[in-house]
């Protein structure tokens, strides 16, 4: 009767919400599944294309930036946030980093000066939210336009080449190739199992997680809300700073529009993922397939023959489809409801 | 507080009152929500809170706990002045208060092992949580403080899962388990079935049984009346009673209270 640590071995409780892996269950299982399923469609319909390895090591080349970002805003997703303004901080680090490694022959304080103005603007954004009051998706809309004017004015609309950087020590650690992959796909894989133990391991995580569950609660339990907000924003600026940074050095270029087409991508690698629309639950290794999804289907359908204006259609459906399956796993009654409301008569 | 009680307190280390508010006020914008409020509970006293909805009740205890700052006034813990400007839920937790709410006290999605500890998890230095003692910890109590693993509720089972009944018993349980000093129950028994009402009965009981002190809000008179030490009426953010349950039985004390209402009933004379 003392011995607590005796574990239930029978069947998992249908109460248990399981861990990364408990009972045999994976956390994100229906995504990996739809991943594979998708990699099994393309190499049904394009073999000669998907049966090589140059396709997926250009996914290793192309999908890191936008698994960055999803990784970020996963958290701030379970915080029940939004960020509508890495876009413009892609644009505003990457031109920090192409200034000061261009004009000041310093890439590295260049690196540092990305991360630092990302942060700069998250730290903006959660003192808005999180002191001012004003809800994040409506302040970073204001601050998107801020910052992406200043980073168009300051680059004067111009381009940079960085083809200098080729070949230095920076260009390869961050795009070089460590055993036979993409720096950029370890750079990513790292970042993820850190997003993972901060989401749901650590203190910090936690307390995402019940603010974004209720932050009435939150505050009632002791966690100090505007400040965690504040940390997550900053945290996130950060990120896509980063983000822009690993951009920029492996094109060794920057222009001045630079981001434009990461917003959506990366929010829907995020809700794709399974992480809850309502906040408050959040899947790293959900986002991670999410992602690699959106981020495959645009080459992948073109390479299937499937003509190129298809592709924003088929994202659209797989998200749609993704996000209403996933409310109909996180809340069973609700669909349960319709299904009644809808075939009473019958 | 006679001469000799402090003298004693001083003696042993101790203390008369676990917490004493002096003039306290509080406001949320224009709404004074609390004026002047001299409240005082004993070390091992049941304190129960009555008065109208809105009446400030839970905004009081809020006030005490760290949950909301007062515009102005005095808080004492232990006999010991407090710096309000650096009170916060953390310290009231540090010095051994704990809350189960009227409602709204647990993260609805997370699991129990979680809602246990937030706010003073069991972490190594770089702040990474200690899952594994955690979850030990929460089936623990669970099991010996609740009976509850019998249910197929164990330290994974997530709170939305729960009936209303059960989430107290998590809020009842937690509060045991982090042993405090001065327990404060928000209309704990609120949309509970008679049984489950008993059990917080019985917690309160308990409570004073083991020289613990207690704030206890509840609407139903005949429960505070049975348990509490002292009753404590507050009508719109003052206190304007301060009654001994064996000096007014049940009986006047529903008209006395019903007595307060009508001066502010407006066109009901
Ligand atoms: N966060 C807040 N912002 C503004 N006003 C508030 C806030 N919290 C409480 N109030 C106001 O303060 C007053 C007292 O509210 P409180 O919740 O303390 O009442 P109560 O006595 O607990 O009532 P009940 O019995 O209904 O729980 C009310 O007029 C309420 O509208
Ligand atoms: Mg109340």
């Amino acid at each position: 009767m003392s011995d607590t640590r005796v574990k239930s071995a029978g069947p998992a409780s249908p109460r248990a919400i399981p861990p990364l892996l408990t009972g045999g269950k994976l956390e994100g299982l229906p995504i990996i599944l739809v991943f594979f399923a998708l990699i099994g469609l393309f190499v049904a319909f394009a073999p000669r294309v998907f049966l090589r390895w140059p396709i997926y090591d250009s996914f290793l080349v192309t999908i890191p930036p936008l698994l960055i970002l999803s990784l970020g805003l996963t958290l701030v997703i379970a915080a029940g946030e939004i960020d509508l303004s890495f876009p413009a901080v892609i644009q505003f680090s990457g031109f920090l980093f192409a200034f000061c490694s261009l004009h000041l022959g310093a890439p590295w304080l260049g690196l540092l000066a990305a991360l630092g103005g990302g942060a700069l603007v998250g730290l903006v954004n959660g003192i808005l939210v999180a002191v001012v009051g004003v809800p994040s998706i409506i302040i970073t809309i204001g601050t998107s336009f801020f910052w992406s004017g200043v980073a168009t004015v300051l680059c004067g609309g111009l381009s940079y080449a960085l083809s200098d950087l080729e070949n230095t020590p920076i260009d390869n650690i961050f795009a070089g190739t460590f055993l036979f992959v993409p720096a950029e796909a370890w750079w990513a894989l790292g970042i993820a199992v850190l997003a993972w133990f901060v989401l749901n391991r650590h203190r910090f995580g936690e307390h995402l997680l019940f603010i974004g569950d209720s932050q009435t609660v939150a505050g009632v339990l002791g966690i100090n809300v505007a400040r965690e907000r504040i940390k997550l924003f900053t945290l996130m600026g950060a990120i896509a700073g980063f983000a822009s940074f690993l951009l920029t050095i492996q094109n060794l270029n920057y222009f001045a529009t630079q981001g434009q087409g990461t917003l959506l991508s990366a929010l829907a690698g995020v809700f794709i993922g399974g992480s809850s629309v309502f906040g408050g639950s959040a899947t790293i290794v959900g986002s991670v397939f999410g992602a690699l999804i959106i981020g495959m289907l645009d080459a992948g359908i073109v390479a299937t023959g499937v003509a190129g204006f298809w592709v924003e259609v088929i994202v659209g459906l797989v998200f749609i489809v993704a996000v209403v399956l996933h409310i109909g796993i996180e809340n069973p009654a609700r669909l349960k409801q319709l299904r009644r409301r809808f075939f009473a008569r019958e | 507080m006679s001469v000799k009680t402090s003298l004693r307190a001083s003696a042993h280390r101790t203390y008369t009152n676990i917490v004493k508010a002096e003039g306290l006020c509080v406001s949320f914008g224009k709404v004074q929500a609390l004026t002047d409020i001299d409240l005082a509970i004993g070390r091992n006293e049941i304190v129960g809170l009555i008065g109208d909805n809105g009446a400030g009740k839970s905004t009081l205890i809020k006030a005490l706990t760290g949950v909301v700052r007062p515009s102005s006034g005095r808080l004492y813990i232990r006999d010991e002045l407090v710096d309000l400007g650096r009170y916060s839920v953390r310290r009231a937790h540090a010095l051994r208060f704990e809350t189960v709410y009227q409602e709204k006290s647990l993260g609805e999605k997370q699991p129990l092992w979680r809602n246990f500890f937030v706010g003073r998890q069991i972490v190594n230095r770089l702040g990474f949580i200690n899952v594994r003692e955690q979850r030990r910890i929460a089936n623990e109590i669970l099991q010996s403080h609740l009976g509850f693993r019998s249910l197929g509720i164990d330290a994974n089972s997530t709170v939305s899962n729960l009936s209303g009944g059960e989430r107290q018993g998590i809020a009842i349980g937690r509060a045991m388990h982090f042993d405090a000093d001065l327990l404060v129950l928000d209309e704990p028994t609120t949309a509970l079935a008679i049984k489950e009402v008993r059990k917080v009965l019985d917690f309160v009981r308990w409570i004073k049984e083991s020289g613990r002190a207690a704030i206890y809000i509840e609407h139903n008179l005949a429960h505070v009346h049975a348990l509490a030490d002292r009753l404590v009426v507050l009508d719109r953010g003052r206190i304007v009673a301060d009654i001994r349950p064996m000096e007014m039985d049940l009986e006047e004390l529903a008209r006395f209270l019903i007595s307060l209402q009508h001066p502010h009933s407006g066109i009901a004379a």
